[in-house]
């Protein structure tokens, strides 16, 4: 597979200038959005049971970034839940774990104490999270802290800002920047915050934005904003991946972050992965869901299939 | 000279197609008399040949027409009746010679077709309101529907109303766009013959009616079975005729209307306007303001 | 390791069909005089599903006969009494919307996604919306107090059995007509079940009157003198000798036939919509649907990427089992049918069209067709001229959009047309140009009883739905 910085001379041409930039991002194919919701909406009809949905549970456990990013996190905090990631269900050790736990840069070095040794890895959110409102310098300092604790990966925000005002160059070149600091320590997913970019076409022009300068993983949201993942935004940058790897072969992962709280919905997202790209995204390493009380109704969900009673909310762990 | 009167100047009565006025192709002429047999003219006796080359007419004049304004097709309409006013003894005279009438009732009746082209003026810019809007759909789609023209429409004008009769079928036919072929009253083809002098120096673009005259049911079977003509007006034809012309019709599936009792003196009202009109109904997705769902 | 969904079968124990049927005339169920009977299959497995009573002309007469008698009583009945039968009907069918979404499924073939989704929301809509009209005829614009016709003789098709019925029966009725109704002979059990609902919302009997059979029934019932109203949804074959036996008499016709609706992508479209836009137009209902999107017409400019994305959506539809919930292609109808769809797909490859279909395996009992596209086809191939019917797409390409609207406008047809292209005055330009009676911009094949429905040309006349919809029904 080519690197990415294939991908980037790819677009050489097109990132030479703000005013070249944006007559690529314009001219890329508009979303009617009726359409694209209401295709998100009809694969949200499709019937996952038995089998089907166990395999979906078990790959949702493993694509989790189980997330704690409150002004009130502690270290007890923080190492209690990278030990849920780590062993989610103590009554059952076949539970996959999750991907990794995502935190604030100053609690990576935590996490990665409990993480050592395991195959969870630990995300930072990076650059002024959630606001993203710092001078470059101050966002290239947070992520570099970040990687040097550890982090294996870096969840960006993107200026959305400066998105907005059509300073689409100076967005590129400031991830292109993060990308560089990640260098190949860390993998590095770029945060558009869809519900401040609002309309589809913004959010497609934005999808390729990261990915030319250069982004591993493409994500929704922060979580701290009113609208976070929806199955029509993560559908729309599902496509994004998949138009990009097909014109340069790189493939790009995808995290719909914030709001997706239970197995039904997020097998909704398994299912706009499994028909929009296909078997290739559904791992882990491609696919991944930003979310905390998700984890919990997965494993009531995995007991029930095991056991076939309905189980509560006494017997999950609560971190 | 005083004792020698002027000997008048007869008139050739040719058909009008394609907004020329050429004689039948066959070249073939019948009599028409008076409504006493007095012989007042010949007209020409058109053969299915010119009834062809009056639906190539039309149908190129289709695109022109239906695709101008309603505005315009208003003026043009209105200006038909302003051209007829300024020749109204000319149809009072063909008229009362055309059905036996007195000359004031001939003109009652001139007068009363002259209003009806007024009347439909003034229906082009106001029946796509009328029988078209927007449909409350449920679901995130703006959905409108609005009157669209038929097409080329065969016309068989009523036999014994040679005037009134004849502006009552063919206007509300043109009013919304659509193009005409219509065969004047076998028996009183002259009015109708001069009402194309009229048509063609009303601003109407040629070939949007064309006037055919001769024997009706010579004529109207070619154009019933015609595969570029998509409505036919029966009102001219008797039971017998109105059923096999209704037959033929079902080749393409025009839309048929069919003779209807009715005195053409009174109020028009709108279906003959409706009668050749289509239905389009347009949907586009509304959608929201943003992917947020959020409004500011 | 790949995704892999398990069968997730709706159950079939909601609806309970009996062995056989009758015909349902004046409020009774009975045998057709001369004791005909036929039996209808389920077409995803060949099942008999049961063994329905064969109207002939006797039949027929009576039920007429039956139609008239009512007539007189419930012409008579204030708008607002008959809008209450129908608001009940409408409620009924909501209340058992999942049972006649199974039988539907298994009567037609069509997917459970289609009936639960899109059949049956939209026929509870249609008894819902005519309902509200029946007190409010004279302000709908046929001048006051318009007069229904008399008895309506209704013919549908197998398509969309219970929705054609809707679109038939409640306007007849919310304007004072009476009905009889000849369901299509591969699918009249919901049609059967519909009566049941009649006798349930206390209907007076003799307002609806079903009789199922074939041809010949519908031959019958449009001949009979005594019909007033002739409404017909089916072939264009079949609508023209209607046409031809109407003539020369005072019925009063509406025709819905068939099309070959062109989808129009310019290439400026919201292409993963237009992609979407393009598989729903040919492939909802298995293409078995007339205002259909049969024919592409994609910008040749952007006919490969297009075509890439159409063939790597088509490889994610699920044929089968129309009762799995998520099946997106069910079973062809019926063998005649398949043997048509068939019949002209080896006609196009003959002619020189290039045809591909995903990987698929077909059940092996029942009548099933691949999803299907043909590419370099030409406006001089009969799979772009003829209806198909099936789930076929004929993939032509046009240049500018004066060529786009003059090859769609290159049909004897003109029921529907697509327009895809984010440039609104290009949308308004197309669609004011196009001869089609509904055109779809950045969506297709949606439906709703607001909007009226009916074709241009050869498609047939008359509209249904709507305020126009009433029209079929009145004598104005």
């Amino acid at each position: 597979m080519p690197t990415t910085a294939t991908a980037a001379s790819a677009f050489a041409d097109v990132t030479t200038s703000n005013s070249a930039l944006r007559r690529f991002l314009h001219g890329l194919p508009g979303v009617d959005a009726v359409g694209l919701e209401a295709r998100a909406a009809s694969l949200g009809t499709r019937s996952i049971k038995t089998t089907a949905k166990a395999y979906a549970i078990d790959l949702a456990i493993s694509m989790i970034d189980l997330t704690t990013l409150e002004g009130a996190d502690t270290p007890g905090k923080v190492r209690a839940l990278a030990a849920k990631a780590v062993n989610p269900d103590p009554t059952d050790r076949t539970t996959p774990t999750t991907a990794a736990v995502c935190v604030y840069p100053d609690m990576v070095a935590t996490a990665k104490a409990v993480l050592n040794g395991t195959d969870v890895k630990v995300a930072s959110v990076a650059t002024a999270f959630p606001a993203g409102r710092a001078a470059l310098p101050v966002k290239l300092a947070d992520t570099r802290d970040a990687v040097a604790a550890g982090a294996d990966e870096i969840d960006m925000v993107i200026d959305r800002g400066a998105f907005l005002a059509g300073h689409y160059l100076e967005v590129f070149e400031q991830i292109a920047a993060v990308k560089a600091e990640c260098g190949d320590k860390a993998r590095l997913k770029v945060i558009f915050e869809t519900g401040e970019l609002s309309t589809y076409d913004n959010i497609r022009r934005a999808s390729w934005l990261g990915m030319m300068a250069g982004a591993d993983f493409i994500k929704t949201s922060t979580g701290k904003v009113a609208v976070n993942a929806t199955p029509a935004n993560t559908l729309l940058m599902l496509e994004a991946v998949r138009d990009f790897r097909a014109q340069t072969g790189v493939q790009i992962g995808v995290k719909p972050a914030g709001g997706i709280r239970n197995t039904k919905e997020a097998i909704k997202f398994l299912v706009l992965v499994n028909e929009t790209v296909g078997a290739d995204w559904l791992d882990n390493h491609w696919f991944r869901f930003g979310a905390s009380s998700l984890l919990n109704d997965l494993l009531m969900q995995r007991q029930k299939l095991a056991t076939g009673r309905y189980s509560g909310p006494d017997y999950v762990t609560v971190d | 000279m005083s004792d020698v009167t002027r000997l008048g100047v007869f008139k050739t009565y040719k058909l009008y197609v394609g907004g020329k006025f050429p004689r039948s192709e066959s070249g073939r002429v019948y009599e028409v008399t008076d409504s006493k047999g007095k012989w007042l003219a010949n007209a020409p006796l058109s053969s299915r040949k010119d009834a062809r080359d009056a639906v190539v007419a039309a149908r190129k004049a289709f695109g022109g027409w239906s695709g101008a304004t309603a505005y315009n097709r208003g003026q043009i309409l209105y200006r038909i009746a302003e051209m007829l006013e300024g020749r109204r003894e000319q149809f009072v005279r063909e008229v009362a010679d055309a059905e036996g009438l007195s000359k004031s009732k001939a003109a009652a009746v001139v007068d009363a077709a002259i209003d009806r082209w007024v009347w439909y003026a003034g229906w082009t810019d106001k029946i796509g309101q009328v029988v078209g809007g927007a449909n409350p759909v449920a679901g995130p789609f703006f959905n409108l529907s609005t009157p669209e023209p038929t097409g080329v429409v065969t016309v068989l004008a009523p036999q014994e109303s040679s005037f009134l009769g004849l502006v009552s079928v063919i206007a509300p036919v043109i009013a919304t766009g659509n193009t005409v072929v219509v065969i004047a009253s076998e028996k009183s083809p002259l009015p109708a013959l001069s009402l194309g002098e009229v048509l063609a120096t009303s601003d109407l673009p040629g070939g949007v009616v064309n006037v055919l005259s001769g024997r009706t049911a010579e004529i109207a079977p070619s154009l019933a079975a015609h595969q570029d003509v998509n409505a036919i007006d029966l009102t001219g034809a008797d039971e017998a005729l109105a059923k096999e012309l209704e037959i033929a019709a079902a080749d393409n599936l025009k839309r048929v209307l069919r003779p209807q009792p009715g005195d053409f003196s009174e109020a028009p009202g709108t279906h003959r306007l409706t009668a050749f009109l289509e239905t389009k109904t347009v949907w586009h997705p509304t959608g929201s303001l943003g992917a947020s769902g959020s409004a500011y | 390791m790949t995704f892999e969904y398990a069968p997730a079968p709706e159950s079939r124990s909601v609806v309970d069909i009996a062995p056989s049927y009758g015909l349902f005339i004046d409020g009774e169920f009975t045998e057709a005089a001369d004791g005909k009977v036929f039996k209808t299959v389920s077409p995803s497995t060949e099942e008999v599903l049961a063994e329905v009573a064969q109207a002939g002309a006797e039949d027929v007469d009576r039920a007429v006969k039956a139609a008239r008698r009512a007539f007189e009583k419930w012409s008579a009945l204030p708008g607002s009494e008959r809008a209450k039968y129908l608001f009940r009907i409408a409620r009924i069918i909501q209340e058992r919307s999942r049972e006649l979404a199974v039988l539907e499924t298994l009567d037609n073939g069509k997917p459970i996604k289609e009936t639960r989704d899109a059949d049956l929301p939209l026929v509870a809509a249609h008894f819902f919306y005519y309902a509200g009209w029946a007190d409010k005829l004279d302000h709908a614009g046929y001048g006051a107090d318009p007069r229904p016709l008399g008895v309506a003789g209704q013919v549908i098709p197998w398509n969309f059995p219970l929705l054609m019925l809707a679109w038939k029966i409640a306007p007849a009725l919310a304007t004072g007509n009476t009905v009889v109704l000849k369901p299509a002979e591969t699918t009249p059990l919901s049609a059967l079940f519909f009566a049941d609902i009649c006798r349930q919302a206390g209907l007076p009997k003799g307002v609806v009157n079903i009789l199922p059979g074939y041809g010949e029934t519908g031959a019958a019932l449009v001949e009979h003198p005594d019909v007033n109203k002739v409404a017909f949804t089916g072939s264009t074959a079949v609508g023209k000798a209607i046409a031809r036996q109407v003539a020369g008499t005072r019925k009063k016709v509406t025709l819905e036939l068939g099309g070959k609706g062109a989808n129009i992508v310019f290439d400026d479209a919201p292409i993963d919509q237009a992609v979407e836009g393009i598989v729903t137009g040919i492939f909802f209902n298995q293409g078995q649907v007339c205002c259909a999107g049969s024919r592409l017409l994609v910008q040749e400019s952007i006919h490969d990427e297009l075509l890439d994305s159409l063939k790597r959506r088509l490889s994610t539809l699920r044929l089968g089992d129309p009762l799995d919930k998520n099946t997106d292609i069910g079973a062809i109808n019926s063998a005649e049918q398949l043997a048509r769809i068939t019949a002209l797909t080896e006609q196009g490859e003959a002619e020189g069209a290039e045809r591909w279909s995903p990987a698929c395996e077909l059940p092996t009992s029942g009548y099933w067709f691949a999803p299907t596209l043909f590419t370099n086809v030409t406006q001089a191939h009969t799979i772009a001229r003829d209806e198909i019917f099936g789930p076929v797409l004929s993939v032509l390409t046009f240049r500018t959009p004066d060529e786009a609207v003059a090859k769609a406008n290159n049909s004897q047809y003109g029921l529907s047309a697509g327009i895809w292209t984010e440039k609104g005055s290009r949308i308004l330009a197309v669609a004011n140009k196009l001869r089609a009676g509904v055109v779809w911009a950045n969506t297709f094949n949606k439906f709703d009883p607001t909007s009226p429905f009916g074709g241009y040309k050869e498609s047939g006349f008359g509209r249904e739905g709507g305020r126009h919809g009433l029209e079929a029904y009145l004598d104005v």
